[in-house]
């Protein structure tokens, strides 16, 4: 194994010491507790098993930043969603972090759906998503022209609004550890023993200590409470999402997130353009028994390809540039099951299910208010550090350049997202740096464009030299 | 978009660029150098990899060279030999200079290790080949596991990188590249466990002398003795159904001809062929793509629906040889100096192909300036299936051309525009296919 690749090394002394708070699990959620409890003064150490951040849940969403208009009046869920969306209004800017407020449209294709807007418009009211508003088949062509004529009406939800799903956690992660956390990768909890009000974590690397545990396992949620607790009051049954996402030539052909009316179980097939520049339809909800399996299949893709012809016929002539899927963490239970079990100073943050990238932030304050209450204090960080995100979108409404534009960056590797040598190299290196082709791809874009990496596998190969447990491709032994 | 004044342009001159070329593979070589030998002052080709010759620089293999040159050179040796006569008439390559946007009146927006820049062309010559189809557009079912590779990464990754991704794959696809990637996995000792096809024969078609070993042998058994030769069992009418395994692939079912399902164990995936132009520039920017040939939309100068832009070789439709795209070059290269010189003969009227028969994947051009004089002098064509029978062309209600053809997939077929068109004295064109 490679000298660059230090996951392997047993936790340090170093490490040994007593840290106030362990977050198990680097999805979203863990990502935003990390951040929120470090500046409010806490000593926070968060494991994560994969190598890399968002193996889990996290890693495959429709990254769409919700204003809780749909969500059921009166959840912890909804709460959280309010609280986590006017804190990333809040705090974007000064992280860097992309924000594309399209709004969504909630159509309705059929009378029985136009029968069920009036309830959704009441609904948000409810919620106090105060600019939710029905409008006519007439405003609908002229706000979304390339709508099927199959569209009759639609819930107008200005404040929707389109985000960066991996570089907000990273950012969240990026300030954690700038203010004093510390991150262990390749880290799985095994096991743990609480004893005078010190937890002793068992992980895959050596033993961690704490005075607290915040549960943020995600798809793995009730287990850990399983294993380490002796009881879960929830089961994890995870809920597969496949979507197709369509060239950036689609793009323009929707202004804003398409929402189907919703079914009791899911929020239904959305039309979505990305941060990136391209259209995507999805997703699926599929329960299933595996918590890993995130395969996509041909005639589920393939429905979805016309599902996105059915409601804008000219997707019809468009390439499909990439497939994927993602498992939400559904329970038995609706909403969020955030629990505190006071005797055993221990959090469990679970079945944060089809929301968690719009809610992390809120569910972060919401968590660290449960354990304020129970007379836990720190000193709040005075002047937390910023950290700098790379700028992965052309058209930053900050203003900012992404690399290619800016010189001296060496060479253009991935020439369909135009990521450039230094940015990969930037991505390698530091804290979060990427241990899998995975991590890269989520923390630089590297082989998600219309190619799928014909043209850069090669390069990346050479670059990644040493950096990934399991790399690209070997070095050829016969020369 | 670029908010800041390049202090010196990456191309090291401010004298105006009369023709710039995207793309400095065998087409736009051959049309830089056809350029300069038509007298063109400035020519610059921009070339986004670190040395140019295109896809050849990727194929340690035979055989290229035999149309320029008329000898058998290796994708490399070919590739200098191509960029060493671009020198000598004094084209200027600029490598690692990528074009990010095509703009309307030749104004292209370019990033080089000097950022972004803004440069202005008379005319622009579009050259950025084809690629392989990916496994997302394939809609391949299973997970995304490392070791799926497409043949063009492969061949990069053994012949440029010396390195190889997994070391018994299987190959999907019976296309010329996918016997070429043979020889690429033998050349790295790699060992294919099995090959399979979705048609009932296999579908290249190009010269065998690929494989010198099999020169007595008739071209098509040739091809189907080939992976036997190399151990490797060869499965036609065969689907690649599902991938399976974690990180890595481990193993695919594949669904064998007469519909029994088999898994296959490996531990990767060589995705072979379905070529796609390479029109990124075009699918973002300005100019008409064709969805049939998912290449920009061009007439028979190879004029694109912006006639700043002309389009030449693989990225007109997949996918042809490195010769045929050397020549569809030479000749892009020619017309566009007549163009500079005002001396391109003017259309009295134009007429479109369209295509009404779903067994027929494209025909390019898409539109046909009369009277015919320059140009390309001939409709290419690509079938979907095997089938034999009529390729027919109306205009209006008179059937204006028709002829017998026995079709394979991928396999090219040409049509004289002089006879498609001679008969057609106004209106379009209809291509239908009837089989017999
Ligand atoms: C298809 C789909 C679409 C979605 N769309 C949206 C959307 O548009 N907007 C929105 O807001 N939300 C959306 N979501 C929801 C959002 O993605 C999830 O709510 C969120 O990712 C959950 O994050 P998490 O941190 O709770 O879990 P995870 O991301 O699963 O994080 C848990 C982490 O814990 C680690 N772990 C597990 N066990 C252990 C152990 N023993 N030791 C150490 N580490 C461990 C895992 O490796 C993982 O990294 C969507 C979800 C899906 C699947
Ligand atoms: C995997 C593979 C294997 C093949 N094997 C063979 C073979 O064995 N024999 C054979 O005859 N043919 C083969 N071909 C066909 C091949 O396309 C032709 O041989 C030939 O390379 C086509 O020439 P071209 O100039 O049209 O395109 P290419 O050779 O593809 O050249 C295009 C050039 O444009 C550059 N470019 C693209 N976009 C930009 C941009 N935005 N800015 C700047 N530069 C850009 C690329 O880097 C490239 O150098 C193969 C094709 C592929 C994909």
């Amino acid at each position: 194994m490679s000298s660059k690749n230090q996951d392997h090394i047993s936790l340090t002394p170093a490490s040994n010491e007593i840290f106030d708070i362990v977050v198990i699990g680097a999805g979203v959620v863990g990502c935003a507790i990390a951040r929120g409890f470090v500046l409010e003064g806490a000593h926070v150490a968060i494991v994560e098993k994969a190598s890399d951040i968002l193996d889990g849940a996290s890693k495959a969403n429709s990254a769409i930043l919700h204003t809780g208009f749909d969500a059921p009046s009166g959840s912890l869920e909804l709460d959280c969603i309010r609280d986590g969306y006017q804190e990333y209004m809040e705090i974007h800017q000064e992280l860097g972090l992309p924000l594309e407020k399209t709004g969504a449209h909630v159509v309705a294709w059929n009378d029985e759906e136009v029968a069920r807007l009036d309830s959704i418009l009441s609904q948000a009211h409810a919620n106090g998503v105060a600019d939710v508003a029905l409008i006519g088949k007439k405003e609908l062509q002229t706000l979304e022209p390339n709508l099927s004529g199959n569209a009759l009406a639609a819930i107008s939800v200005p404040g929707e609004a389109i985000i960066d799903p991996w570089s907000a956690p990273y950012s969240y992660l990026r300030q954690a550890l700038l203010n004093g956390a510390e991150a262990f990768f390749t880290c799985e909890v095994e096991a743990g023993t609480f004893d005078n009000g010190v937890w002793q974590l068992q992980t895959s690397r050596g033993t961690l200590k704490s005075r607290h545990v915040i549960n943020c396992a995600g798809l793995y949620g009730d287990q850990i409470n399983e294993k380490l607790l002796g009881r879960s009051t929830f089961g994890i049954m995870p809920r597969k999402g496949q979507f197709v996402v369509f060239d950036k030539a689609a793009h323009s052909l929707v202004n804003s997130v398409i929402l189907p009316v919703p079914s009791e179980r899911t929020k239904g097939i959305v039309i979505f353009q990305t941060v990136f520049g391209n259209l995507a339809v999805g997703p699926t909800a599929e329960d299933q028994i595996s918590r890993r399996d995130v395969s996509t299949d041909k005639d589920t893709l393939q429905s979805l390809i016309n599902a996105g012809i059915d409601k804008i016929p000219a997707l019809k002539h468009m390439p499909v540039t990439a497939v994927y899927a993602g498992l939400r963490p559904a329970t038995e239970n609706k909403d969020y099951q955030i629990e505190l079990d006071e005797t055993q100073n221990w959090i469990t943050v679970g079945g944060i299910r089809s929301t968690g990238l719009s809610g992390a932030l809120g569910i972060s304050k919401y968590v660290y208010k449960l354990y304020s209450q129970t007379g836990n204090k720190h000193k709040p960080v005075k002047n937390p550090q910023l950290p700098k995100s790379p700028v992965l979108i052309e058209a930053s409404t900050q203003g900012l350049r992404r690399d290619w534009q800016k010189s001296d960056h060496e060479e253009v590797v991935c020439h369909c997202e135009l990521v450039t040598k230094r940015e990969i190299e930037q991505a390698l290196e530091g804290s979060l740096a990427a241990r899998s082709l995975a991590g890269l791809k989520r923390q630089t874009r590297v082989t998600m464009g219309r190619c799928q990496g014909f043209y850069c596998t090669a390069r990346l190969a050479e670059l990644t030299d040493g950096h990934f447990s399991n790399p690209i491709a070997k070095k050829i032994n016969n020369g | 978009m670029v908010d800041r004044a390049v202090e010196k342009s990456s191309l090291g001159s401010d004298i105006p660029i009369d023709v710039a070329i995207i793309g400095g593979g065998p087409s736009g070589l051959s049309a830089a150098i056809e350029l300069k030998r038509c007298g063109v002052s400035r020519v610059v080709v921009l070339e986004r990899e670190s040395e140019a010759g295109g896809i050849p620089r990727h194929c340690g293999h035979p055989p290229f060279g035999m149309r320029e040159f008329k000898r058998i050179l290796t994708g490399p040796n070919y590739a200098k030999k191509l960029v060493a006569l671009a020198s000598a008439v004094e084209v200027e390559i600029h490598t690692m200079t990528t074009v990010v946007e095509a703009r309307p009146d030749g104004e292209l927006l370019i990033t080089t290790n000097f950022g972004a820049e803004v440069i202005n062309a008379g005319r622009v010559i579009y050259a950025t080949g084809v690629r392989e189809m990916p496994r997302s557009a394939r809609l391949i079912s299973g997970k995304r596991n490392s070791g799926i590779v497409n043949s063009g990464a492969l061949q990069s990754m053994v012949y440029l990188k010396h390195r190889m991704p997994f070391k018994r794959p299987i190959i999907i696809g019976t296309e010329l590249v996918s016997f070429s990637t043979i020889m690429t996995c033998h050349h790295a000792g790699i060992k294919p466990v099995t090959m399979i096809g979705e048609h009932d024969e296999i579908t290249a078609r190009w010269p065998y002398s690929v494989f010198p070993g099999l020169i007595d042998i008739p071209f098509r058994t040739g091809l189907r003795i080939f992976p036997r030769i190399m151990g490797i069992p060869l499965h036609l009418g065969a689907r690649l159904i599902a991938i399976d395994g974690d990180d890595n692939v481990s193993s695919v079912q594949i669904e064998l001809a007469n519909g029994i399902r088999q898994t296959v164990e490996c531990d990767g995936v060589i995705l072979t062929g379905k070529f796609t132009p390479e029109a990124t520039l075009a699918l973002s920017g300005h100019l008409d793509i064709d969805p049939a040939t998912g290449g920009p939309v061009v007439d028979q100068y190879g004029r694109c629906s912006d006639p700043v832009y002309c389009a030449t070789g693989n990225l007109l439709r997949p996918g042809e040889t490195a010769g045929w795209c050397w020549n569809e070059g030479r000749q892009a290269g020619r017309l566009v100096a007549d163009d500079l010189k005002n001396k391109l003969p003017e259309f009295d009227r134009r007429i479109q192909i369209y295509l009404s028969d779903t067994l027929i994947k494209y025909a390019m051009p898409k539109f046909v300036g009369l009277p015919l004089s320059a140009g390309m002098e001939d409709l290419q064509l690509r079938f979907k299936n095997s089938a034999k029978g009529y390729i027919i062309g109306t205009s209006g209600e008179e059937t204006v051309y028709r002829r017998k053809v026995s079709v394979h997939p991928e396999h090219r077929v040409i049509i004289a525009l002089d006879k498609l068109t001679n008969k057609c004295s106004e209106g379009n064109i209809q291509l239908t296919f009837e089989e017999r």
